[in-house]
């Protein structure tokens, strides 16, 4: 076998360097072809972390290239876990990552089931429904900006409409009770359309004999959807609800350009927070400390969740 | 061979040395960073006389103001490049000195005859000098500019208007003397119908992101007595920034933002306030003067429908105004600081300011603003020198974006969102500013 592979590798590369490989075992050969990878790892995401994780425990700031740099140990990370700033950016990532994974997951998994049917004009209803998620979300911020204007903005007269108050009476960007909704509508809005085709990925993965079978027992279609549709769907659900929690968890562009973080810091998220310290108060070694616990928070979340995802794969 | 032909081809060759030096001068190419708005494209089409003469080619990147500091600062700090000028604003000066970042200037003014002396004494300071009131100099006064205010003069001229007015309050509808009567004013045109258009109050500084709601605060602050520090003990702020006339200035702001801006005003700068001037929503606008020239000449509100006015008196009479505007510096790290010196030895001259303002920009050049004609060149010429004789500026510290986000923070906290009191934002303030002092081992 061994052989078998070497002298496949040899008859594919050209006679010069297949005389060369002769006799190179097989082990050579694969970490020559895994090394450049691993040098790109190191390069990319591995040094990078480690050198983080060395500013974080020093006092640098990327502005003072003057100033000595001294070892603090972890005080920037007692700063920051004890600071209620940060708790209230968390509280803040909370609630957008909570409200927006649930209303996503809802509303894709809806839209999924309903494209999922065979009716007329079904691909272009798929097309229009993925536009938003193909927009760029500094794009989309700004346009959400004049959607939410309360004196010509269409989503204020839109609720006008529905409700009969003044659209000039309420902000949804300017008012702390609104504005956390105000990014939450919009990333639902922007992002639906990704859970919703992961979701249209799991459901036409269900074989439809499943269905026949379950039809030939008679079972009702609500009993089939909780007992074939959701389960087998449940993965690829799991799936979209990790990556946009991912994704959410670092939200910044489509924030700051709707809000800033504010009214006062509302929507201040942790991404937000994170680059006004690393990038306008040039706290390195400090931005390094609250990087690196995000990068703990997301990691361990996500190493959880993926278990409990491949025990749902394996059921 | 006599000397005469051994010469020749000597001075030949050092002619031909010459001349390739010259050119080699002639093919800089230069570039200058600033941020983008009017004043800039007044810039580059000065600069055109600058090319001319040097030979020079000029480059510009101009940055839209709420990023300016974002991407011009991680410039400076990472040693770039591509800035060999840089119009950067006041309060980087602190920073820009202390890290090396421009080049101090003293040397090159003394050889070229450039006295600071010469320049409005408000703009070298600001934006010139490290430490402040000494005489190290970082950068040449380029763009004087202030907060100040315009408003609607055709409305206020409407008789009906005046009328109502003097019935309500029993005075004038005219430029306020005081900020309450400029709340007054702007209460008088909130919700108002006029011309079948309805209208709001007033237009401020609101802005999260970058430095507006600090702006618009401490342009209010400072006419109620607000102090950065005990005049006798640096850094020293208990007691001078919460003080109780900076707290009644604070709930004067948020009094101002609650009543009489338009809807939607949560998040707005100087182009927010542009827009709400333009179009018609407000009767009075705080912004910086460099927008004035845009009004004037606008057509929806130029001419004699615009007025404007300097910062009016606080509860005491005390009249200060928020300063803004830019100096000029040649970058450090800059491979061309010999000819971007020759840029600032060129924008120098009384003639290039004369022009300069003439193009719209706001010259700091005594000879200019002091010319018996400027006061009358332009309908907010003499309301510019007004109300650059009372400014007053952020900290110009090194730490100037950290001590400025705390300010925006509490500020917009307290103002728009409405958490808390007035005392507590800045009690907050005079908390997180100490904290940022200690750090910088000031005390």
């Amino acid at each position: 076998m061994h052989d078998d592979l070497a002298q496949r590798v040899a008859a594919a590369t050209p006679p010069a360097l297949a005389r060369r490989l002769r006799g190179v075992s097989d082990r050579t050969i694969a970490w020559l072809f895994v090394t450049p990878t691993i040098l790109l790892l190191l390069a990319v995401n591995i040094f990078p972390l480690n050198w983080t994780i060395r500013l974080s425990l020093t006092n640098f700031r990327t502005n003072r290239p003057n100033n000595p740099v001294e070892f603090v140990g972890i005080e920037n990370y007692r700063k920051i876990l004890t600071n209620p700033d940060t708790w209230a950016s968390l509280q803040a990532t909370a609630h957008f990552l909570i409200w927006t994974i649930v209303l996503q997951v809802l509303i894709g998994f809806a839209l999924a089931y309903l494209i999922n049917k065979k009716f007329r004009g079904n691909d272009l209803w798929t097309t229009l429904i993925v536009l938003p998620m193909m927009l760029s979300p500094a794009v989309v911020g700004n346009f959400w900006t004049f959607l939410y204007q309360p004196q010509i903005g269409l989503f204020n007269y839109f609720v006008a409409f529905l409700t009969g108050a003044d659209p000039a009476s309420f902000s949804m960007i300017g008012e702390v009770s609104l504005a956390p909704w105000a990014i939450i509508i919009v990333d639902t809005w922007m992002w639906t359309p990704f859970v919703m085709l992961i979701c249209l990925a799991g459901l036409r993965s269900i074989p439809p004999s499943i269905y026949e079978a379950a039809e030939c027992d008679r079972a009702s279609k609500w009993r089939q959807f909780w007992t074939i549709t959701l389960p087998m769907a449940l993965p690829f659900l799991m799936l979209a609800v990790l990556f946009r929690g991912i994704e959410n968890f670092k939200m910044f562009d489509l924030v700051v350009q709707l809000t800033g973080g504010g009214p006062g810091a509302t929507t201040q998220l942790t991404s937000i927070d994170l680059k006004r310290e690393a990038f306008e108060k040039w706290r390195t070694g400090f931005a390094s400390a609250y990087a690196v616990i995000l990068f703990v928070t997301v990691f361990g979340l996500a190493s959880i969740y993926v278990k409990a995802l491949n025990k749902v794969k394996d059921r | 061979m006599n000397a005469k032909q051994l010469l020749t081809p000597a001075m030949l060759a050092a002619m031909a040395s010459i001349a390739m030096g010259t050119s080699a001068a002639r093919a800089t190419d230069l570039t200058l960073c600033w941020a983008a708005w009017d004043p800039a494209n007044a810039l580059v089409e000065l600069s055109k006389e600058y090319e001319a003469q040097s030979g020079n080619t000029m480059h510009f990147e101009f940055v839209p103001w709420t990023s300016f500091a974002d991407r011009m600062l991680n410039e400076l700090n990472s040693g770039g490049k591509l800035c060999d000028l840089m119009i950067g604003d006041s309060q980087w000066i602190g920073g820009a000195a202390e890290n090396g970042q421009y080049i101090k200037l003293n040397d090159f003014f003394d050889a070229n005859g450039i006295k600071m002396d010469d320049f409005i004494p408000a703009t070298v300071v600001g934006y010139a000098e490290w430490p402040k009131n000494t005489p190290n100099y970082w950068a040449l006064p380029a763009f004087g500019d202030v907060v100040g205010w315009t408003y609607r003069k055709d409305w206020f001229n409407r008789p009906e208007l005046q009328a109502e007015f003097k019935a309500k309050y029993g005075r004038a509808l005219a430029v306020p003397k005081t900020f309450d009567e400029l709340k007054q004013i702007a209460e008088f045109f909130q919700n108002r119908d006029i011309d079948g258009k309805k209208v709001y109050g007033a237009s401020i500084y609101t802005e999260r992101g970058s430095e507006g709601i600090t702006m618009g605060v401490m342009d209010v602050l400072y006419s109620y007595g607000f102090k950065y520090e005990n005049p006798d003990k640096p850094y020293d702020m208990e007691g001078f920034v919460n003080s109780d006339n900076a707290v009644k200035g604070l709930e004067f702001y948020k009094s101002l933002y609650d009543c009489c801006v338009p809807p939607g005003s949560s998040n707005g700068y100087m182009g927010e306030g542009v827009d709400a001037f333009k179009s018609g929503q407000v009767a009075l606008q705080m912004n910086f003067a460099f927008t004035w020239p845009g009004f004037n000449t606008d057509a929806n509100v130029g001419g004699d429908r615009t007025g404007y006015f300097a910062n009016p008196a606080g509860p005491n009479g005390d009249k200060f105004a928020q300063l803004g505007g830019q100096g000029i510096s040649v970058v450090a790290a800059s491979d061309n600081k010999d000819a971007a010196l020759t840029y600032i030895k060129w924008f120098a001259q009384p003639s290039v300011q004369a022009k300069w303002w003439k193009l719209g920009g706001y010259s700091a050049l005594r000879a200019v603003v002091e010319d018996p004609g400027f006061a009358t060149s332009q309908p907010y010429a003499q309301t510019f020198l007004d109300s650059m004789a009372i400014v007053k500026d952020f900290w110009a510290e090194p730490s100037y974006a950290t001590l400025l986000q705390s300010s925006q923070k509490w500020f917009h906290d307290y103002v728009v969102a409405g958490h808390g009191t007035a005392k507590e934002a800045l009690d907050g303030l005079v908390a997180d500013w100490h904290a940022t002092f200690e750090e910088e081992g000031k005390y």
